[in-house]
């Protein structure tokens, strides 16, 4: 058997979803503010529906598929 | 302390747990009276594998006879859950059906009826229903890390991680919720409102530590985590809009604020990285996967169902 290097990212672009984040991050949303991330894993809103913004709420899933990310 | 025996079933086993756990051969013990009466009784042996009981001496944990007695109300429990799930698995790329299978299944949403409508009462009612598992919260998904491969099981660690407050125990999560309870003025003890769940919840619970405590059933225990996550951004919004609505404290509000953010980033590894990486191991899974999502939506329903049923009758 050989094992294999398994590919894994810092940060990742879900599909139709947020941007995962893994590790401490300052995010800088649009108006200029800053926002600590306070765990481990962080999800970034791409869908700009979010209402916790800059963080990922999950409202991309009511989205039609179209108008998510 | 064991809780209240529910009829004749879980009186001798609880008896035979304090005394004699031999005493729970088969031959010796009544038929169950009723749902509540199994269901209690199940959950009080796989209680015996969590924190135990200070009546139940420590060593029965592994008594063969409550293991065998466990096994065969297991296996009715399995048999009842596979039979409530008739559809099919969905077709195409996994993270895709998965995330299209949660957002279709439909529904009774307590945390609307809390956002919207819920009395004071009836919400301090459900919570003391959720203490039940979120005083235990990602325990049964723990038991899942030694039975898998590389991939899955570095994803789900990511995901427990957090879940367990990244190393500070007071941002763990039952923690939080074990503040939040004494911020409404409930009990925090472990187990405190056992007594007063009814069978849904007891089962909800049941069907948690079924799937985790047995490594066959390790895609339903990850599909049942991913359904969990991928259903609790939104509803947990909704249940902190409620609680604010009723001037409820800060610190049950911030529980579920807490968890609109945190499960948006953990129902993406929970789909993706654990389940994900377990089926591209193992795609002979991938039913079980929804069978333990359906699970955990369909067990939702019920103490959803029950829940609002009994309000209403009070009504």
């Amino acid at each position: 058997m050989t094992a294999p290097e398994f590919e894994y990212a810092d940060v990742e672009l879900c599909p139709g979803g947020p941007m995962l984040l893994r590790g401490e991050h300052v995010v800088r949303d649009v108006d200029g503010g800053t926002h600590r991330t306070t765990g481990p894993l962080s999800a970034v809103c791409r869908c700009g529906k979010s209402a916790a913004k800059p963080w990922c709420d999950g409202t991309h899933k009511l989205l039609p598929e179209d108008k998510r990310p | 302390m064991l809780p209240k025996p529910r009829g004749a079933f879980s009186a001798d086993v609880f008896e035979a747990l304090r005394s004699d756990p031999s005493r729970l051969a088969k031959a010796d013990l009544p038929d169950a009276e009723n749902a509540d009466d199994t269901a209690i009784a199940l959950w009080s042996l796989y209680e015996l594998h969590f924190r135990g009981f200070e009546d139940v001496d420590e060593n029965f944990e592994w008594h063969p006879a409550a293991l065998q007695l466990r096994a065969r109300l297991e296996s009715d429990l399995e048999a009842r859950l596979r039979a409530h799930w008739t559809g099919t698995p969905p077709q195409g790329e996994f993270a895709d059906a998965f995330f299209e299978f949660v957002t279709n299944h439909d529904g009774p949403s307590l945390a609307r009826f809390v956002q919207t409508e819920a009395t004071e009462e009836q919400v301090l009612d459900l919570l003391r229903m959720r203490s039940i598992y979120h005083l235990k919260e990602a325990d049964p998904s723990a038991w899942m890390v030694p039975r898998l491969d590389t991939a899955p099981k570095a994803a789900l660690v990511e995901l427990l991680y957090d879940e367990y407050g990244g190393g500070d125990p007071n941002r763990l999560h039952h923690y939080l919720f074990a503040r939040g309870l004494e911020s409404v003025g409930l009990r925090s003890e472990y187990g405190a409102y056992i007594d007063d769940a009814p069978a849904e919840v007891l089962e909800q619970n049941n069907a948690m530590a079924l799937f985790g405590l047995h490594r066959r059933l390790r895609g339903a225990a990850m599909g049942h985590l991913a359904a969990f996550e991928a259903t609790s951004s939104m509803p947990s919004r909704r249940m902190a809009a409620g609680l604010e609505r009723l001037g409820l404290d800060d610190t049950m509000i911030g529980y579920y604020t807490e968890h609109v953010t945190a499960d948006a980033a953990h129902e993406q590894v929970a789909v993706r990285a654990i389940c994900g990486a377990l089926l591209d191991g193992e795609p002979g899974m991938r039913d079980d996967v929804f069978f333990g999502a359906f699970t955990c939506m369909d067990q939702e329903d019920r103490v959803a169902g029950h829940l609002l049923g009994r309000w209403q009758e009070v009504a």
